[in-house]
C-alpha cells in the first residue's frame, strides 16, 4: 500500500519534484538562519546596550553596591541587594515548587485513579495558561492581606521593622512557586510516562513495592525529563516580572522573607517609564544581567545535572 | 505533500515577521524626535523657532502645549529641553532660550536678573489614607517624620495603634519628585512600597488599613481618603489661593514682560492662555492659576 502510493505520488510530480525539493532546501535554511540570527542579534544588543553603563558607573559600583538611589544628587546605581532578590527569590521557588511539581506529577502518572486524574490533568493544563498578571491580582487581593496580618502579629513589638502591608519576598515566591507547577508538573509527568514498561515490570518483578519502583527505577529512568523541567521551571521564575511586580512591593532591600524587594525583572520594568541618561542605561545593564543570569544558569544547570553519572 | 508546503511557507512567513519585529525593536530608544517636521504646505502665517529650557517636571505639559501650538502653526518650530529648573532660568538669564521653565517660584536674584514669573499652571499632591484611618490631618513636620521613618505607627499622629505603611512611587516619577521636593526630603525618604502607577498606589491604600501615599489630585476618589495638610483640604480653590502646602506653581519665564517679547512668543502664550491651551493643561492633570 505504501509502495503503490509513493509510486503515483513520483510519477505525477516527476518534472517539479526536483524543484520542491530545492525550495524545500532553501526554506528549512532560512528558518535555521533565522533562528540563529535572532539569538546573536538579542545576545550583541543586550551588550550594545548594556555595556555603556558599566564602562560609564563602573561594575563594581553597580554590580557589588546595595544602594539603589538613581534620581538622587549624587546618584548611586548599586543593585547587589537586587540580585540577591532574583537569586534567593528564584532559588526558594524552585526548592518549594519543584518537590511539589515532581509529586505531583509522579501521583498523576502512577498513583491517580484514572478518573481522578482525567480531571486534575486538564486543571493543570488551564494553570499554565492563566495569564501572569492574573497571578499578580489574586497575590494582590488574597496573599497580600494574609501576610499583612501575618506581619501585623509577629512584628507587633518590633522596632525596627519597617511595614510593607503584605508586600514581601514570601508573597512573590509563593507567587513563583504557583507559576512554575503547571511547567514541572507537564514535563516531568511526561518523561516519567515515556519511561519503557519492561523497566517497572521488571522492578516488580524483583518484589519491588509500588513506592520503590517508583523511586528506585522510575524517576531516576525518567531524569533527564525531569531536569529540563527544573531548568524550565528557573527559567520561568527568573524571567517572570508582571505578577511579582504586583506583590513584592518593589522597594530596593535586602532579601529578607517580610521585607519589600525589587527583583531583577521587576527593576527594569518598574522604572523604565520615567527613566533618562544613565538611569536609563543602568536598567540596560540590569537587562544584561538578567540575560548573563538565565544563561548561565541554563548551561550549569543542564551541565551539572545531566553530566553525574547515568547509572543510577 | 503540498498540504505539507503550505505549512512550510507559513512557518516561513512568521519567522520572517519574527525578525522584522526584533529588528523593529532593535532600532533605539529615542522616538521623541518623530514629532518635528511639519508638512511645509502651510497657511500659517507664523513661523520661526521657540525654544523652552527648563524643568523637568514640567515636561509632560510643555511637550503637549508644544504639540498643540506646532498643529496650530505649521510654520513654527518648537525646541524643548528639560535640564531642570536653575538651569532653565540661568539660560532664560543668559539670553540662550525664549522661555524659561522652573517649577517652583522664581528666586529674587532671578527676579532683578530680568526673568519674569509668568504661573502657566499649579501642580497639586493629595495625600490619601485607608478609610478605616481615623487620622484625617497631618502637619507638614508629621509627614516629613513618616516618609524619613522617624514616625512609625498612627498612634504617634494621633490615630490608632496601627503600624505606618509607607506607599510612593518608584524613582523618576514625577509625582514623586514634586512630593520630596515641596518638603525637602530629596533622596531621605524609606518606602515600603515603590508602585509605578498612581492606581497601583490608590489600590494599596485602599486595601491596606495603615498605607499613605501621595498621589496626583485629579484621581482622588472615595475608595481612600484624602486628609487634609494643616487643616487645608486638598481642593483646587484651595491650592490656588496657596493655602495647601503640597503644590507648586509651572512658571514660564520669560526675560521682560510677555508683551515685550517676539510676536511669536507672543502667540505661544496666547495660545496656552486659548480654550484649547487651558484643556491641554487640565488634561495632564494640572490646576489652571485663574
Amino acid at each position: 500500500m505504501m509502495n503503490t502510493r509513493k509510486n503515483t505520488s513520483i510519477i505525477r510530480n516527476s518534472q517539479t519534484k526536483a524543484l520542491v525539493e530545492t525550495i524545500a532546501q532553501i526554506i528549512f535554511t532560512v528558518c535555521a538562519v533565522v533562528a540563529v540570527l535572532a539569538v546573536f542579534s538579542i545576545t550583541l544588543y543586550m551588550f550594545l546596550q548594556g555595556t555603556p553603563a558599566f564602562a560609564q558607573v563602573g561594575i563594581r559600583e553597580i554590580l557589588f553596591h546595595s544602594v539603589w538611589a538613581p534620581t538622587a544628587q549624587t546618584p548611586s546605581y548599586g543593585i547587589l541587594y537586587i540580585i540577591l532578590t532574583s537569586i534567593i527569590g528564584t532559588a526558594a521557588a524552585v526548592l518549594i515548587g519543584v518537590p511539589i511539581g515532581v509529586l505531583t506529577a509522579v501521583f498523576l502518572a502512577e498513583v491517580a485513579p484514572r478518573k481522578l486524574a482525567a480531571f486534575v490533568r486538564p486543571a493543570i493544563d488551564l494553570l499554565a495558561g492563566i495569564p501572569s498578571v492574573i497571578y499578580g491580582l489574586l497575590g494582590i487581593m488574597i496573599l497580600n492581606p494574609l501576610m499583612y496580618r501575618l506581619e501585623q502579629i509577629i512584628f507587633a513589638d518590633s522596632e525596627t521593622h519597617q511595614f510593607t502591608g503584605g508586600a514581601n519576598l514570601i508573597s512573590a515566591v509563593l507567587v513563583l512557586v504557583i507559576m512554575i507547577l503547571p511547567t514541572v508538573i507537564n514535563i516531568s509527568q511526561s518523561s516519567l510516562q515515556a519511561v519503557q514498561k519492561d523497566l517497572k515490570d521488571a522492578s516488580y518483578g524483583l518484589g519491588a513495592s509500588q513506592i520503590q519502583t517508583i523511586f528506585r527505577v522510575q524517576i531516576p529512568a525518567a531524569k533527564s525529563g525531569i531536569i529540563s523541567a527544573v531548568v524550565l521551571g528557573v527559567g520561568r521564575a527568573i524571567g517572570e516580572a508582571m505578577a511579582i511586580s504586583l506583590v513584592s512591593g518593589s522597594s530596593v532591600n535586602f532579601p529578607l522573607p517580610f521585607n519589600s524587594v525589587r527583583f531583577l525583572t521587576t527593576a527594569i520594568v518598574s522604572e523604565m517609564g520615567y527613566a533618562a541618561d544613565t538611569h536609563r542605561m543602568v536598567l540596560f545593564s540590569i537587562g544584561l544581567v538578567l540575560f548573563v543570569f538565565i544563561m548561565l544558569i541554563n548551561t550549569l544547570l543542564t551541565k551539572i545535572l545531566k553530566g553525574a553519572p547515568q547509572d543510577a | 505533500m503540498k498540504k505539507n508546503i503550505l505549512k512550510r511557507g507559513l512557518l516561513f512567513l512568521l519567522g520572517t515577521c519574527v525578525i522584522l519585529g526584533f529588528s523593529g525593536c532593535a532600532g533605539t530608544g529615542d522616538t521623541a524626535d518623530s514629532s518635528a517636521a511639519p508638512s511645509s504646505a502651510a497657511s500659517a502665517k507664523l513661523s520661526g523657532n521657540i525654544s523652552l529650557t527648563g524643568s523637568t517636571s514640567m515636561e509632560k505639559m510643555v511637550n503637549a502645549l508644544a504639540e498643540g501650538f506646532m498643529e496650530a502653526n505649521t510654520g513654527v518650530k518648537v525646541n524643548a529641553e528639560f535640564v531642570g529648573s536653575s538651569a532653565g532660568i540661568e539660560a532664560l538669564v543668559a539670553g540662550n532660550c525664549d522661555i524659561g521653565n522652573a517649577s517652583r517660584e522664581l528666586k529674587d536674584s532671578e527676579k532683578s536678573s530680568g526673568a519674569v514669573e509668568n504661573i502657566m499652571a499649579i501642580d497639586g499632591i493629595a495625600m490619601v489614607v485607608n478609610k478605616a484611618n481615623t487620622v484625617t490631618d497631618l502637619t507638614k513636620d508629621q509627614l516629613i517624620g513618616i516618609y524619613t521613618g522617624t514616625i512609625k505607627n498612627w498612634s504617634e499622629v494621633g490615630g490608632n495603634d496601627t503600624a505606618i505603611v509607607v506607599v510612593g512611587r518608584e524613582a523618576g516619577s514625577g509625582t514623586r519628585g514634586a512630593f520630596e521636593e515641596i518638603l525637602g526630603i530629596e533622596d531621605k525618604c524609606s518606602y515600603a512600597n515603590e508602585l509605578d502607577s498612581t492606581g497601583a498606589a490608590m489600590a494599596k491604600v485602599a486595601s491596606t488599613e495603615g498605607a499613605i501615599a501621595y498621589v496626583s489630585l485629579d484621581i482622588l476618589d472615595d475608595t481612600v481618603t484624602a486628609v487634609t495638610l494643616d487643616g487645608v483640604e486638598a481642593t483646587p480653590e484651595n491650592i490656588k489661593a496657596g493655602n495647601y502646602f503640597l503644590s507648586r506653581p509651572f512658571v514660564m519665564a520669560t526675560k521682560g514682560e510677555i508683551s515685550a517679547q517676539s510676536e511669536l512668543v507672543q502667540a505661544f502664550f496666547d495660545y496656552v492662555e486659548s480654550a484649547e491651551g487651558q484643556k491641554i493643561i487640565e488634561d495632564v492633570g494640572l490646576i489652571l492659576p485663574n
